[in-house]
């Protein structure tokens, strides 16, 4: 009987957050058969460490979880996709200023954002989508990646300056 | 504050992240500074096509499906058939719930003509409700996305028979991003849609009947904060997830 009220309770917590668990391993390991069965594995390890959760932030716990299964199958099936972390740790002095003769998102096509965002180290991808489309603080980022806050700060500031730079570019020209 | 301190909270002031202090020493100089007007722009741009453009993978429902029943087994709880008493019982609950909703139903006939100008309202207020949510999901916020009036103005001509008051509040902190045709009330109204650090506002406007100016009404629905208002023989709803202070102020610049 415990068992089935630690369910519920796990349901009630844990569930509702299955459409943000998605969307981050679906923009992690970028391929729809595999998001899906990460999902899977990490609910189930999320309910079996259920006894662990104190929190009130299920989401934050979940996708944790849903973050580490995806990096674990990154570095298994897909390295080159990780960000140089030797290079992530010199901090790079590009101008903060870009160059402002160049007009840009005039007619921009959603299939070039998408692929634009597609084409960032994963590390930067998960910065964004949690930033952006989950709308969520520097602090909530660093608890779910594992990294400090000024982590978060600089991946989000360098994803934007790609994408800036790759979005501005003539269409045909970007890398 | 001076630009060189102003720059690089940018990303930080756009990310909701200053203190209330340096948010206001934030806006106070970039009210005045039109140098740093345009990094405004590109920042909260970039953050627009983002938002607008890329997906969001929902979980499909085959897949909610198949976790709740790994979970169930791998709690050892099965599914278990419902007994005859419990049958009978949801049978009554569904037959006094449907008596139920019938009784509204024929209340609603009733009652709907008496109330019928307040209901028009409500009506409406539904529709923008409805026209918000649909125009954040869909990916289609703005038909044409611009920060400049003289751009968004223009492309409303032809495509309706009035001519909507376009306007940036970019310097007052409500950068307009762009517009959109939508259908309120029975009609195609123009939307123009504005951004308030995180959210969006979406103002619908259409003509009135008459030509009075009214006050800005204020409302919320399933969170999210309505205003109403008549100038100029226009009707103007505005709509956001914003705080209701910054749906006033911006209500307050648009009646000016």
């Amino acid at each position: 009987m415990d068992k089935a009220i630690d369910l519920d309770r796990f349901e009630q917590a844990i569930l509702p957050h299955l459409d943000a668990a998605h969307n981050l391993a679906r923009w992690l390991v970028r391929g729809g058969s595999d998001a899906e069965d990460i999902v899977q594995e990490a609910s189930l390890r999320a309910w079996r460490g259920f006894g662990t959760f104190r929190g009130s932030d299920g989401r934050g716990w979940l996708l944790a979880i849903v973050r580490n299964t995806c990096f674990t199958w990154l570095r298994k099936n897909r390295r080159q996709d990780l960000a140089d972390e030797f290079d992530e740790n010199i901090h790079s002095h590009e101008p903060d200023a870009p160059d402002p003769e160049r007009r840009l998102f005039e007619g921009l096509d959603t299939q070039r954002v998408q692929q634009a965002l597609e084409n960032l180290p994963a590390e930067f991808r998960e910065a964004i989508v949690l930033r952006e489309l989950e709308g969520l603080s520097y602090k909530e980022i660093g608890d779910i990646a594992g990294v400090p806050i000024g982590t978060v700060m600089s991946r989000l500031a360098r994803a934007r300056k790609r994408l800036q730079k790759n979005l501005t570019a003539p269409v045909g020209k970007e890398a | 504050m001076r630009c060189e301190e102003s720059r690089p909270l940018i990303d930080f002031y756009l990310d909701g992240e200053l203190d209330a202090l340096r948010a206001a020493e934030f806006e106070l100089h970039v009210r005045n500074c039109e140098a740093c007007t345009p990094q405004i722009e590109r920042a909260s741009k970039l953050r627009a096509a983002i938002r607008e453009s890329a997906r969001y993978f929902v979980a499909p429902p085959a897949l909610k499906l198949k976790i709740r029943e790994a979970l169930r087994a791998e709690a050892g709880i099965k599914e278990s058939k419902p007994s005859r008493a419990e049958t009978v019982a949801a049978w009554w609950r569904w037959t006094t719930a449907a008596a139920s909703l019938a009784a509204v139903a024929l209340l609603a006939v009733i009652v709907t003509p008496i109330f019928h100008p307040r209901n028009a309202q409500n009506e409406i207020a539904g529709e923008v409700l409805s026209s918000h949510v649909r125009s954040l999901m869909a990916s289609h916020l703005t038909d044409v996305t611009s920060t400049d009036r003289h751009t968004v103005k223009p492309w409303f001509d032809g495509k309706i028979d009035f001519a909507p008051n376009v306007q940036d509040f970019a310097a007052q902190g409500y950068p307009l991003i762009g517009g959109r045709l939508d259908y309120i009330d029975h009609r195609t109204v123009a939307a123009l849609v504005y951004q308030r650090r995180l959210h969006f506002i979406n103002v619908f406007i259409w003509p009135a009947q008459s030509s009075t100016s009214t006050e800005a009404k204020p409302e919320t629905r399933e969170g999210y904060n309505i205003l109403h208002w008549q100038k100029s023989g226009m009707e103007y709803w505005a709509i956001t997830d914003a705080a209701a202070e910054d749906l006033q102020a911006l209500a307050k610049l648009m009646q000016q």
